[in-house]
């Protein structure tokens, strides 16, 4: 693992960003690079002007269809095509979830299926354009790989890392701006290979997504102020897990607390506690989004919260889990 | 017998006699299929061969000892439960022996009751419906982008047309002007639970498809001097072609035929001879 750590508190923190906005610039200089490199769009917004506009015989708008969407791609693909879809998380991960499953990891094809909105990130759109299920469902296909990442930063490094990954990726990414979570230099990324922010003793933190890792952090820094030394992995790899890392947490420290932007149920929480259950059986204490429907409007962060994800839900089951082992 | 048919194409004579032995072979294996430990989806083979075996023994370009070669053109069986008339035209074509289709639903052999990609000509798995037209359309999408000459061929089911993403794939073809893609209805008017009009009607068929911008018409499905120039000009410009294809569900056994009891069949012993007799005394 790199040794790269995060200087959070000092420095002038960079502007928010937006991880779909890192991830479209990417994706028009891969393509720029490399004429295998497809955008595929589902009308989406803003590729017509950012991608079409510039590299027309390697983008295609197939409408609002994402059933015929994630077929097509697995066509293009299966031609030598390197097709980047485009789609929302609900979309990709329920409506056309058979097309991925079928067409696209059934073939093993080498499509980017990149998914804007996830989670809560959705936000005021309501349960509608949630998608509280996608990394369950993904997860649970043959030969998938899984990411989100933490910032827009990362999303740079995440695309590159995808962009020639062999068979099917799921790439996870929200909607709006959010805060850095990286701020010095280039920690570097490999796929499956979770990133240590901070380094402690006492309790571990994995969590993934912007909000969950930026909680994570908060959290870490309150436990701190409590004499408690986290932890804290950004697993931004769901599939293939970094076990390694999770076994070592369960060795070296009391237990584990997840972090998602998720429901409790088959995300992160459930990869971590299926992977220390067989390797190296630990407690494992999730933080994620109740099994329910947003019920009203908020923005990101209070859907989260009112979900029960939050930098004080973290803070009380990473105390658990260290009152847990005295 | 090479019969030149008052249709045909480029001077190029469709040869009458062969094509309806190799039916008549492929429909024999489908039979002995149905006979072997899984059973299969009778009706809907037997409806499908004599356009799989026109496809293959006349229209597609396709190098059986080089299943990958990149000048081939493209056939995608949407219709995937058919697989024992795909299995059955490959093997007559040269694509795997005759010999192993006698592994059908056999943990020994690759022959699944669905068709997947460890079956030298398959180019794609299908079988859960609504997929094939959409993976066409990929297909030729790739090919025209390329300016490469491949032809993409994809034969549905008409109960298959119920799925809603046929339609969108549909849309998709006739705004792209993928004019390399034809589409083939097997059009044997019977689902599962009985005729498509009874449950889930699909008529004004032709002027579905046209309303969708396709070339549309309808064809006789079991005659080879119909057929035949009507796949072999169906590629057109500016638009995909699709002809619907009037067939017989259970063609060629006279007991089986416009039954939707023969969907799928497991045959006895008994009932394979049957079946069987009366195909040989029909052809």
């Amino acid at each position: 693992m790199s040794g790269a750590l995060v200087a959070r508190a000092q420095a002038p923190a960079p502007a928010p960003a937006s991880d779909r906005a890192a991830y479209r610039a990417t994706l028009l200089e891969l393509a720029r690079e490399d004429s295998r490199i497809w955008c595929v769009d589902s009308d989406t917004g803003g590729l017509e002007k950012q991608f079409e506009s510039e590299l027309p015989d390697q983008y295609v708008d197939l409408g609002i269809a994402e059933a015929n969407l994630m077929s097509v791609s697995a066509a293009l693909a299966s031609t030598g095509i390197l097709p980047f879809v485009n789609t929302m998380a609900a979309f990709a991960s329920a409506r056309a979830l058979e097309q991925v499953k079928v067409d696209i990891a059934y073939h093993a094809l080498q499509v980017r299926v990149v998914a804007t909105h996830s989670g809560f990130s959705a936000a005021h759109l309501g349960p509608t354009h949630h998608a509280q299920q996608d990394l369950a469902v993904m997860r649970t296909l043959p030969g998938m790989t899984v990411m989100t990442p933490a910032d827009a930063g990362e999303t740079v490094r995440m695309v590159r890392a995808a962009a020639y990954l062999p068979g099917p990726v799921y790439i996870r990414l929200g909607r709006a701006e959010t805060d850095p979570v990286y701020t010095g230099d280039d920690p570097g990324f490999t796929v499956g290979r979770a990133v240590e922010l901070r380094a402690g003793g006492d309790v571990t933190i994995v969590a993934a997504g912007s909000y969950p890792v930026l909680f994570a952090l908060e959290a870490a820094d309150a436990l701190a102020e409590q004499g408690i030394s986290a932890t804290v992995l950004n697993m931004h790899t769901i599939k293939p897990l970094d076990v390694p890392v999770l076994v070592r947490a369960a060795a070296t420290t009391a237990g584990i607390v997840t972090v998602e932007d998720h429901s409790l149920l088959g995300g992160l929480g459930s990869a971590v506690a299926e992977a220390t259950s067989l390797h190296h059986p630990t407690r494992v204490l999730r933080v994620g989004a109740a099994d329910s429907f947003c019920p009203r409007p908020g923005t990101h962060r209070e859907q989260l919260e009112a979900s029960g994800v939050s930098p004080d839900r973290v803070v009380a089951a990473a105390r658990a889990v260290v009152r847990g082992r005295r | 017998m090479t019969v030149q048919t008052a249709e045909a194409f480029a001077g190029v004579g469709v040869d009458l006699g062969e094509l309806e032995r190799r039916a008549l072979a492929v429909r024999e294996h489908v039979l002995a299929i149905g006979a072997g430990p899984i059973g299969t989806h009778v009706g809907g083979s037997l409806s499908a061969a004599d356009i799989l075996v026109a496809l293959y023994f006349d229209v597609l370009r396709v190098r059986p000892d080089e299943p990958g070669w990149n000048g081939r053109d493209h056939f995608l069986l949407s219709k995937g439960h058919a697989s024992a008339a795909l299995y059955a035209t490959l093997a007559e074509r040269g694509f795997l022996p005759v010999e192993e289709l006698a592994t059908y639903g056999r943990s020994s052999g690759r022959l699944m009751a669905h068709p997947t990609l460890s079956v030298p000509g398959v180019e794609f798995a299908t079988g859960s419906l609504g997929h094939g037209l959409s993976l066409g359309v990929g297909l030729a999408l790739a090919a025209r982008r390329a300016v490469r000459p491949n032809r993409v061929y994809v034969l549905l089911g008409d109960g298959e047309l119920q799925e809603g993403s046929v339609w969108e794939a549909a849309m998709a073809a006739a705004h792209l002007g993928l004019d390399g893609l034809t589409a083939v209805v097997d059009r044997n008017r019977l689902q599962i639970n009985g005729s498509t009009e009874d449950r889930m009607g699909l008529e004004p068929l032709t002027d579905k498809w046209r309303a969708f911008g396709w070339n549309a018409s309808v064809v006789d499905g079991h005659d080879f001097s119909r057929l035949v120039p009507a796949l072999r000009s169906a590629p057109g410009s500016g638009r995909p072609t699709v002809l619907i294809a009037d067939t017989v569900k259970g063609r060629g056994v006279r007991h089986l035929e416009h039954r939707k009891q023969g969907h799928f069949a497991k045959l006895s012993p008994a009932a394979y001879e049957r079946a069987l007799a009366a195909l040989r005394a029909a052809a």
